[in-house]
């Protein structure tokens, strides 16, 4: 399906990371948000509040992210291609609705501009530092998929493919920006409607007598309906049956919560998005996402002049994460080296694709601006020995 | 690739001036432009600035370091920014409100501006942040001058274009002025 040509400002303009995702919302189909203002990620439904009527839509915003996030989860039964906007304070208020999308298998994009944490931290500076909660925050077993942007270009053109994840899988799907670029004004070219995938919501064919609200089609994803179509059923965040109903046993656990974990887990392969430069020849691998991945590209040109075979690997899509490339990766490099505005957190996972084959060493940083290059060539330097 | 910064206090159109630039240098002229701002919580009268990075690659680290370029309209600004300029950079102010002391940038080219003046002459104050643009534009490569009236027209609320568009118009020549003075000395 392509995209509505309403929603979609065809042409080059000149944005910044919050209102280009903005725009990538609208063009992805987005009709309805909820929020309560935090910055740094205001500017984002602000815009939209601007602009969604063009699309026949509605944006509200509410007493506070409990009431956001449960809204747009609400607003998506009722058909609605729906994102709630935060940061870092709000994005743990929202954590319990994750867990409910995640169970009732609602499509949903929340977007998390991250700043300095923790607690309210650092309002008006930059962070990575929500990277774990943004895989683990709620409770309980469950999955997602989140992506990581490092440009307002970016910032458009992956908010389409969020919404399509989320539509495709059923899941929450978590966009982790982070101040800098949500703050930062760049070229973003937006192509015309016609050359904008979209992948529509899986509304069911089945007549009411036949649909069952939680069975799954062959890929492990039901299918859905919406309020007002004629169809009885029933969302609840209780372990459930293929009717939706709760079935308080160890079985309907073990089939409900393992499908919710595999939908990701056994198609990661088709969902994994990374870049990659100049691994061909590397003996240290680079990994860095959002905006500390350009910082990181910047320490790789200079250790290239000094002839230093270094290479980057940027995980675009963070969760699931590119397991297999760097378990391959890992057999023949010296070291990986994990640039991230946090005290360690991805770096765990390159650690256990790893999997003491080859050494992993962090560049951390507290937030609240991004690297200095020089400090992420000093281990490369090191590394590289 | 060229760093820039615009300061002033909230208010005076620092912002807008950068992104008129911008604009212009990326969307019209096709070059790589990052910008970032920073100010105050206060939404008159603090401290107020943006920084551009532009260059014909593009921009990898997103702040600047040591602006190229600094342009400054009020002396708060000027005390907290001039001696951030690279050696051999370019500082641009506003002649009227700003004192240049010895001691602030004694490696830099400078070049003053009566702005707000000019821009009182079309009948509104508000439009000094056009005339610095216009300036801007005529000292520097970092737009051409058809591109930055595109921006202007494009960047500014409707209805404003012409007053703007002639307060670029007035910059743009007093700097165009300069440079010929100059050259002939």
């Amino acid at each position: 399906m392509k995209a509505n040509p309403a929603g979609v400002l065809t042409g080059a303009h000149f944005l910044d990371g919050d209102q280009a995702c903005c725009e990538g919302a609208l063009a992805a189909g987005a009709d309805f948000a909820a929020g309560y203002p935090i910055t740094p990620s205001t500017e984002v439904v602000e815009r939209f509040a601007a602009r969604v009527p063009t699309v026949g839509g509605l944006f509200i915003q509410l007493e506070d992210e409990l009431a956001s996030s449960i809204a747009i989860l609400g607003a998506a039964w009722a058909g609605k291609k729906v994102f709630t906007v935060t940061s870092g304070p709000g994005f743990s208020l929202m954590m319990e609705h994750i867990g409910l999308a995640a169970m009732t298998e609602t499509p949903c994009v929340f977007v998390d501009v991250q700043r300095g944490g923790p607690s309210t931290g650092l309002p008006t500076l930059p962070g990575q530092a929500d990277m774990m909660q943004a895989r683990w925050g709620s409770h309980g077993d469950y999955a997602i998929i989140a992506l990581c942007p490092n440009s307002p270009q970016e910032c458009f053109d992956l908010m389409i493919d969020a919404f399509n994840l989320a539509e495709q899988y059923r899941v929450p799907v978590l966009f982790m920006m982070d101040e800098c670029v949500g703050h930062m004004t760049e070229k973003v070219v937006i192509p015309s409607a016609d050359a904008i995938e979209i992948y529509p919501r899986r509304f069911t064919s089945l007549p009411p007598a036949e649909y069952k609200p939680f069975k799954p089609s062959p890929d492990g994803v039901p299918e859905m309906v919406k309020a007002g179509d004629g169809y009885r059923f029933h969302i609840t965040g209780l372990t459930h049956d293929e009717q939706g109903y709760p079935a308080m046993t160890w079985r309907a656990q073990e089939k409900l919560v393992r499908r919710l974990v595999e939908k990701v887990r056994k198609n990661a392969d088709k969902i994994v998005r990374a870049e990659e430069c100049d691994l061909e020849d590397a003996e240290v691998v680079v990994l860095a996402y959002g905006i500390t991945s350009r910082v990181a590209l910047r320490a790789l040109q200079m250790a290239r002049a000094e002839d230093i075979r270094a290479g980057l690997l940027r995980p675009i899509v963070v969760w699931p994460f590119p397991e297999k490339r760097l378990r391959e990766l890992a057999e023949r490099v010296k070291a990986f080296v994990v640039v991230e505005m946090n005290y360690g957190q991805m770096v765990y996972e390159v650690e256990r694709c790893a999997g003491g084959k080859t050494k992993t060493v962090l560049v951390e940083h507290g937030g609240g601006t991004v690297h200095d290059p020089e400090q992420v060539l000093t281990v490369i330097r090191e590394a590289a020995r | 690739m060229t760093e820039v910064r615009i300061a002033g206090f909230g208010g005076q159109g620092v912002i807008l001036a950068g992104m008129v630039i911008g604009r212009a240098a990326t969307i019209y002229d096709n070059k790589f432009v990052t910008l970032t701002q920073s100010f105050g919580p206060e939404a008159r009268g603090s401290a107020c600035s943006v920084q551009l990075i532009v260059s014909p690659e593009p921009v990898l680290y997103p702040y600047i370091t040591r602006p190229d370029i600094l342009v400054v309209m009020s002396q708060e600004a000027c005390t907290r920014f001039c001696a951030q300029i690279k050696p051999g950079g370019l500082l641009l102010y506003e002649q009227d409100l700003i004192q240049l002391s010895k001691k602030c940038a004694p490696d830099v080219k400078t070049f003053g501006i009566p702005a707000t003046r000019l821009a009182e002459e079309l009948g509104r104050k508000l439009v000094l942040n056009m005339v610095m643009v216009g300036f801007l534009t005529a000292v520097t490569d970092l737009a051409s001058a058809e591109a930055v009236r595109k921006s202007v027209a494009d960047s500014v609320p409707k209805g404003t274009e012409k007053l703007n568009l002639a307060a670029f118009e007035k910059g743009y020549e007093y700097g165009c002025g300069l440079l010929a003075a100059q050259t002939a000395a």
